[in-house]
């Protein structure tokens, strides 16, 4: 079984975000791997486990920057990991992401392609499900459990809904996305650290994966960001301090006649 | 037209369809008087039609095959299609649901054009429409265009706009339409409820959430107890739940949900910064911590300075009464 994991770095959740001529400003960011494609880097190990056999491989588009999340996934275990020139692609518009992820998966043969629910900076939720219509493949999303029968090319996936859990039946190949529950993501071992030296982390252009540059560029993006701003700051309210009875009551009291919202 | 895709449950309307509804009339009106539409995929209970037609749809395009017997997001998408093929619409909402996030993406990719997901606004530029959507979980909100293809998709957040009051003297046109065979290789085949009655995390319009200072998963019960008098649902700190003290499906914050409910209790949640930005959209917010200093209180509509292991039940007690009279 072959699974192929694709992640993406964004900017650490401690991250307070802020804007400079319109756009975020990443000058100050830490940048790590994202948190969903976290698990599904240890779901691919654990399905390789348990198989005893096949090939986890991580690849990642974006600037150069992001074989550092490619060796994060490395350093896990993958066997092995590609980096996905992202020059010229419009990066924040998520059908020409998919359509280069397609190009590589193509390329790279999979029975499995696994990734992140969504990225935790722009929050589109919508690479990993383009990917499987892309790639003609099934797909279900914020997968929290994988039951896989590699032998008969299929398998179950819980995922999470309002108010409970849906069990989806899917054939393989296919695309799943991670949510968190899914697993617990180990940590990287001394070995797997070191063993990432040894890797080498082969570069794709665009023509490397066969998509034209022209369909994924700026000029042909589907959607596309104008500008960026912050929220309306929040100001700090009525804070009520004493014996525990009477801010309670005081409080019941405001919410209920004052305000009004219960 | 701007067409609506209806998420429904056993037939019936969620609120969310409503919600889309209302929001499609307004976008509608203010493009001198753009027609709305419905798609519907699979059964509709009795008197549901009329039903989406007071709420605002002048034309139900409705999809029924046996493929849409259970979700299949292949067939579903399909089933969208053929009702765009149709309707040409200017616009399609769908909603930023479970089910509606899951079938945006292979809608939008299946038509090849934009979607712009969990948009929380709208407005009419001189191209077309522009969305405002939150981004890192709410610690920035983005503008997005689409291109020039149509039409525009977008996902829309439950709890963001208000159902219209219904006019029983709307009437709508139905348009059937069947769907042949479907190839489709996931499909949903079992769902299974999860505990008690609460309404989720992302259509809730009271929450409580406990954080750190819970301690344990014991705890939590003074939470549910106070959920139970409120009719609200039970949330947690990534703190709890990495903790393992409560179901990461209960999760308010960057890596979890994203909630905009009309009080938001924060109790005992020091209030790290991803965590604000998961519920910092909550209409009015209420912090109870023993720390005066907790970040959260800077966000706080209201707060109390205690031990929660006391202002929680003499709050769930004052509440029981308040809400009896």
């Amino acid at each position: 079984m072959n699974v192929l994991v694709f992640v993406k770095q964004v900017p650490d959740t401690e991250t307070r975000i802020q804007i400079k001529d319109g756009s975020v400003d990443t000058a100050s960011v830490k940048w790590v791997a994202n948190p969903y494609d976290e698990f599904a880097i240890e779901e691919a190990l654990r399905i390789r486990e348990r198989i005893g056999a096949g090939k986890v491989t991580v690849a990642s588009l974006g600037p150069e920057r992001v074989k550092e999340a490619i060796k994060y996934g490395l350093s896990l275990g993958a066997d092995e990991g590609v980096w996905l020139k992202g020059d010229g692609v419009a990066l924040s518009d998520p059908l020409s992401v998919a359509t280069v992820l397609a190009g590589a998966a193509r390329k790279l043969g999979f029975d499995l392609i696994l990734t992140g629910k969504q990225g935790v900076d722009y929050d589109w939720s919508q690479a990993g499900v383009i990917l499987a219509e892309l790639l003609d493949l099934p797909h279900v999303s914020v997968v929290v459990g994988i039951e896989l029968d590699a032998a008969a090319r299929r398998g179950k996936a819980k995922r999470e809904v309002e108010g409970g859990l849906e069990t989806v039946e899917f054939e393989l190949p296919a695309v799943i996305t991670a949510q968190k529950g899914l697993n617990e993501p180990r940590y990287a071992s001394l070995k797997g650290i070191m063993a990432v030296k040894k890797k080498v982390i082969p570069e794709w252009t665009l023509a490397d994966v066969g998509i034209d540059a022209a369909a994924v560029g700026p000029e042909s993006a589907s959607i596309r960001i104008l500008d960026i701003s912050l929220p309306p700051p929040r100001s700090a309210g009525k804070i009520l301090e004493g014996e525990p009875r009477d801010t309670a009551r005081e409080l019941v009291r405001i919410l209920h006649e004052e305000a009004r919202v219960i | 037209m701007i067409a609506v895709v209806a998420e429904t449950k056993d037939g019936s309307a969620r609120k969310i369809t409503l919600e889309m509804l209302a929001e499609a009339r307004r976008l509608a009106a203010a493009r001198g008087g753009l027609k709305v539409g419905a798609v519907v995929l699979g059964a509709l209970a009795a008197g549901e039609a009329d039903r989406l037609a007071s709420q605002g749809a002048d034309t139900i395009f409705h999809v029924e095959g046996a493929a849409l017997a259970s979700y299949a997001p292949e067939a579903w998408a399909e089933g969208v299609r053929l009702a765009v093929e149709k309707a040409k619409p200017e616009v399609l909402l769908l909603g930023a649901t479970a089910h509606g996030k899951d079938l945006a993406p292979r809608v939008s990719a299946r038509l090849k054009v934009g979607l712009a997901s969990d948009c929380v606004a709208f407005e009419w530029g001189a191209e077309g429409l522009v969305a405002r959507r939150p981004i890192f979980a709410g610690k920035a909100f983005a503008r997005v265009a689409w291109s020039a293809s149509r039409p525009q998709v977008a996902s829309v957040r439950p709890n963001t706009f208000t159902p219209a009051a219904p006019d029983a003297s709307r009437k709508a046109a139905v348009e059937s339409m069947a769907l042949g065979e479907v190839k489709a290789r996931a499909r949903v085949i079992h769902f299974e409820a999860s505990e008690g009655e609460m309404a989720d995390l992302t259509e809730a319009n009271i929450i409580v959430s406990g954080g750190r200072a819970m301690q344990g998963p014991d705890n939590f019960q003074l939470l549910r107890k106070l959920c139970k008098v409120l009719g609200a649902t039970l949330g947690a700190s990534r703190a709890a739940v990495d903790a393992g003290w409560i179901d990461h499906s209960h999760q308010v914050g960057q890596t979890g949900k994203v909630v905009n409910p009309t009080v938001y209790f924060a109790i005992g949640i020091s209030g790290a910064i991803q965590h604000l930005a998961g519920m910092s959209s909550s209409k009015t917010i209420v912090a109870i911590n023993k720390d005066k200093d907790a970040p959260i209180f800077k966000i706080a509509s209201y707060g109390i300075v205690g031990d929660l292991y006391q202002v929680v039940p003499a709050l769930t007690e004052e509440f029981e009464k308040a809400l009896r009279e």
